[in-house]
């Protein structure tokens, strides 16, 4: 039980890094209808310029926070013009090959400026431990998990509060109605990147600080697993992105603390092929039939 | 003699009946019309009645070898392979495809060789290949495309699209064939011209047709039978002439507009 | 014009391989391609291979399949493991071969029956996750040496590949042009109107899939018995959005396109060899100008006919 509940907290807070990624493919995919295949690579970025961020100027989490977001948030709505936007009507393979092609690029030139070896992450955090009985729980998985909830419940107030969110819903439910409404779509979808790459780039910070080391294609891995998660809660829903990521997390520690580490991947994978089959929309999604 | 029935068939879509109730009974070579208001669930009714949507309650029979058969919520190339074939009202062909082998998919379930055969060029790819090709040559001639064989379907004016709609159709070797909305865009002319084809194909190819459409002209002009939808439902069925002058017919097409 | 076997068309293709072929043969005695060239072209052969088995899937089939690898692995290590067991010998790749074909046939039904339901990015990302799984498996099987991998000899030359080349082509070009390969065309244009005419959209589906994954074997045979080293992760999800790439860059659906796409792509590859540092830039900023001024790749869907080139030349004698 104990094991259990331990696996458990872990998992919550490693899958809730993978639903800030999460949430910023859902939101470009329910918006674009794009697999954003470089978002993995902002976060990756969002490491990155933390990293140079604190590590130059010494200062501590938030403001290595802010400045990493507002840095992604800019590259997100960089590459969406010059990449996503003169693709706006073509096939979605074709987007998402580009998506592709800048992938490679930001981790080939990650790579070429800052070396490909890993590098330390400074601790912005305290290290410390809290004990529960048998179970222990890290500082740094606190923060996480508190900030994550944070980021998110920000975003839901951005989502169904604001004039830009309603534009936003209003876009990915009906991009040409929206248009007509007098809707400004393109400045929409810019917004949109920038909320999920702003997320991406605090998801970087976080796992900076949680694995204390980053590399130039860690963005590779929880990139998919965070789409994934996406997929899994109901591609494009936001909170099926949060609760996709958190299970996809807690699965992970689980299929770790039980079986073998080595596995974890294919767990997900085999999971994520079972809901594909039997639910194709996700969790919360609804099946849409194709009108005849 | 019976060939196609229906009995209460009903299809809901999230608590909207789009189709309730309705028992239909097709004899024969007959030429039948199905019309309505637009939103009465003509479509809906095609579409389960050729496989695209499964029926919520009541059955579907069709007349197979001498005996009717259910073929309710049966795949649509089951039900094609058994003798129903059908057009669409927003054009389905196969845009890069040219006329010619839009044709020839229609053909495809009596091509007698399989994947084997045709990786290995077996004298039987060569043999079944020309005999296709003869017959879809001939059935262009039919509705009149045959001068448009190598272009491709998307490259088509509007009307001969419709036709080869249609051609493709008679490639699956139906006895029951759907018109859905076959004169939809089309100008007098043109109507009247496939007014001529559907005779013709019906007398030729030995079919039981039935059609949606909106031009009423055309619908009074060649079907013997008419039944009409409103919200789902069956409110009349007769000859032309009794449509015409029937009170409920009247009232569910005034009272859309 | 009734088809048969011995067209002008079918000679000149027959030629056209005959001509390659000691071309080829002449260029390597004569020391104009040198040991690292030759290694290229393997690399650009089996790259082809890849590509057009793909191609069948997605361009022709309209299937979004990103587990490419994962066949190609199957086979690579059918081959791996029999050689490692048999001894190197030809006779023991070609054992893997068939072995290979046999497993990747097996997987690509097992993937294929409850996944080609699935549509677009649906399809595309379930198909990644058996890509992955397949690799996951072969990473942590004794058999296979894990992720370390397995060393090979060196068992065939060029000529095994170009042959391989040539019988995958006529493969996907002899399935493309009959009545399966319209079939699977038209699930591509509508699967709604293919099933409407008494297609078996699945049934197609499947089985233009599990050719792509008979041919990826056959690639990853090829691969394995030419390069010494086979490691899992030779076969990520990367591997597969490689040959995605090739598919893409040289036009979905057009055959000619993936070979002038993977030619190109070798090419582009070896020269920037000097600049390995700022290769993947610069493979990343072209993927994206290509797709931004040519989505729909070089060629488009053009595909290269002795047909078309007789009835131009035809026409030109006529005229003069």
């Amino acid at each position: 039980m104990n094991q259990f509940l331990q696996q458990l907290i872990n998992g919550i807070s490693l899958g809730s890094i993978y639903a800030l990624i999460a949430l910023g493919y859902t939101m470009v995919y329910g918006i674009i209808k794009l697999i954003n295949f470089a978002h993995g690579d902002i976060y990756m970025l969002g490491a990155y310029v933390g990293f140079i961020f604190a590590t130059k100027t010494g200062m501590g989490l938030v403001p290595t926070l802010i400045v990493s977001m507002v840095f992604c948030a800019i590259l997100g709505v960089v590459i969406e013009m010059i990449a996503y936007k003169p693709l706006r009507n073509a096939t979605r393979i074709t987007a998402l090959i580009t998506a592709i092609g800048v992938s490679y690029f930001l981790e080939a030139s990650t790579q070429k400026i800052m070396g490909t070896s890993p590098r330390a992450f400074p601790a912005l955090l305290p290290k410390g431990l809290i004990k529960l009985g048998k179970v222990t729980i890290t500082y740094q998985q606190v923060f996480i998990l508190t900030i994550t909830i944070l980021l998110m419940i920000a975003l839901q107030f951005i989502v169904t509060k604001t004039k830009i969110g309603r534009a936003m819903r209003a876009v990915s439910t009906d991009t040409d109605a929206a248009r007509l409404m007098g809707i400004d779509v393109n400045k929409t979808i810019s917004f949109t990147f920038a909320l999920g790459s702003a997320l991406a780039g605090a998801a970087g910070v976080l796992v900076g600080i949680y694995y204390s080391s980053i590399t130039p294609l860690m963005g590779l891995v929880p990139g998919v697993k965070a789409f994934i998660a996406a997929v899994f809660g109901g591609i494009g829903i936001i909170p099926g992105a949060m609760i996709g990521g958190i299970l996809i997390g807690i699965i992970e520690a689980l299929v770790s603390g039980y079986g073998s580490s080595l596995y974890k991947d294919a767990v997900v994978y085999v999971i994520l092929i079972i809901i594909l089959v039997v639910k194709p929309a996700g969790l919360l999604g609804k099946n849409i039939r194709e009108k005849v | 003699m019976t060939v196609l029935e229906t009995k209460n068939l009903t299809r809901n879509f999230g608590g909207l009946a789009a189709v309730s109730n309705v028992s239909l009974k097709i004899n024969k070579g007959e030429l039948v019309g199905l019309i309505g208001p637009n939103g009465a669930g003509k479509t809906t009714l095609f579409n389960l009645l050729t496989g695209v949507y499964e029926p919520s309650e009541g059955s579907i029979e069709l007349l197979v070898n001498d005996s009717m058969k259910s073929i309710g919520g049966l795949k649509p190339y089951t039900i094609t392979n058994l003798g129903i074939a059908r057009t669409f009202q927003n054009i389905r062909l196969f845009k890069e495809l040219t006329v010619l082998d839009n044709i020839k998919v229609g053909m495809n379930k009596n091509i007698k060789y399989g994947a084997i055969s045709a990786i290995l060029r077996l004298p039987k790819y060569y043999v079944e290949e020309n005999r296709v090709h003869d017959e879809a040559l001939k059935l262009l001639e039919v509705v009149n495309l045959l001068d448009k064989k190598d272009e491709l379907a998307k490259n088509l004016p509007y009307g001969e699209q419709r036709k080869l709609e249609i051609a493709r159709a008679l490639a699956t070797n139906p006895r029951v064939l759907f018109l859905d909305e076959p004169a939809a865009g089309m100008n007098p002319n043109e109507t009247q011209e496939l007014t001529n084809l559907i005779r013709q194909i019906k007398n030729e190819f030995d079919l039981t047709v039935i059609l949606i459409e909106h031009d009423m002209s055309l619908v009074m002009n060649v079907c013997e039978r008419i039944y009409v939808l409103d919200y789902g439902k069956l409110i009349a069925q007769g000859n032309p002439e009794s449509i015409k002058n029937n009170k409920k017919v009247i009232e569910a097409y005034l009272g859309e507009d | 014009m009734a088809k048969n076997r011995f067209t002008k068309t079918n000679f000149l293709w027959l030629l056209l391989i005959i001509v390659s072929y000691f071309l080829i043969n002449l260029l390597i005695n004569i020391g104009i391609i040198n040991k690292v060239y030759q290694t290229v072209m393997l690399t650009i052969g089996i790259n082809i291979i890849l590509a057009i088995s793909l191609n069948l899937i997605i361009g022709i089939t309209g299937q979004f399949s990103l587990g490419h690898a994962g066949f190609m692995s199957i086979g690579a290590y059918s081959t791996g493991v029999i050689v490692k067991q048999m001894g190197g010998n030809l006779s023991s790749v070609f054992i893997g071969m068939a072995v290979g074909i046999l497993l990747s046939s097996i997987v690509a039904l097992i993937v294929a029956i409850p996944t080609l339901r699935l549509k677009g990015d649906y399809l595309a990302i379930a198909t990644l996750g058996f890509g992955e799984i397949i690799r996951i498996v072969i990473q942590n099987m004794k058999i296979t040496n894990g992720a370390a991998g397995l060393v090979l000899p060196k068992l065939l030359d060029w000529k095994l590949v170009f042959l391989f080349l040539v019988i995958s082509t006529f493969i996907v070009v002899a399935f493309t042009n009959s009545a399966p390969g319209r079939a699977c065309i038209s699930v591509r244009e509508d699967e709604i109107a293919s099933e409407t005419m008494g297609i078996n959209t699945t049934k197609y589906k499947i089985m233009a899939f599990v050719i792509g994954a008979i041919l990826a074997s056959i690639a990853g045979t090829l691969y394995a018995s030419s390069f010494y080293v086979i490691k899992p992760d030779n076969f990520s999800f990367n591997k597969s959005i490689d040959i995605l790439v090739i598919v893409v860059f040289g036009g979905m659906g057009s055959y000619t396109g993936s070979f002038v796409s993977a030619l190109l792509i070798g090419i582009l590859n070896t020269s920037l060899q000097s600049f390995a540092d700022i290769r993947t830039i610069i493979y990343g900023a072209l993927l994206v100008m290509i797709m931004i001024f040519r989505p729909q790749g070089i060629l488009g869907n053009y595909e290269f006919k002795f047909s078309n080139l007789l009835k131009r030349f035809n026409k030109k004698e006529a005229r003069s």
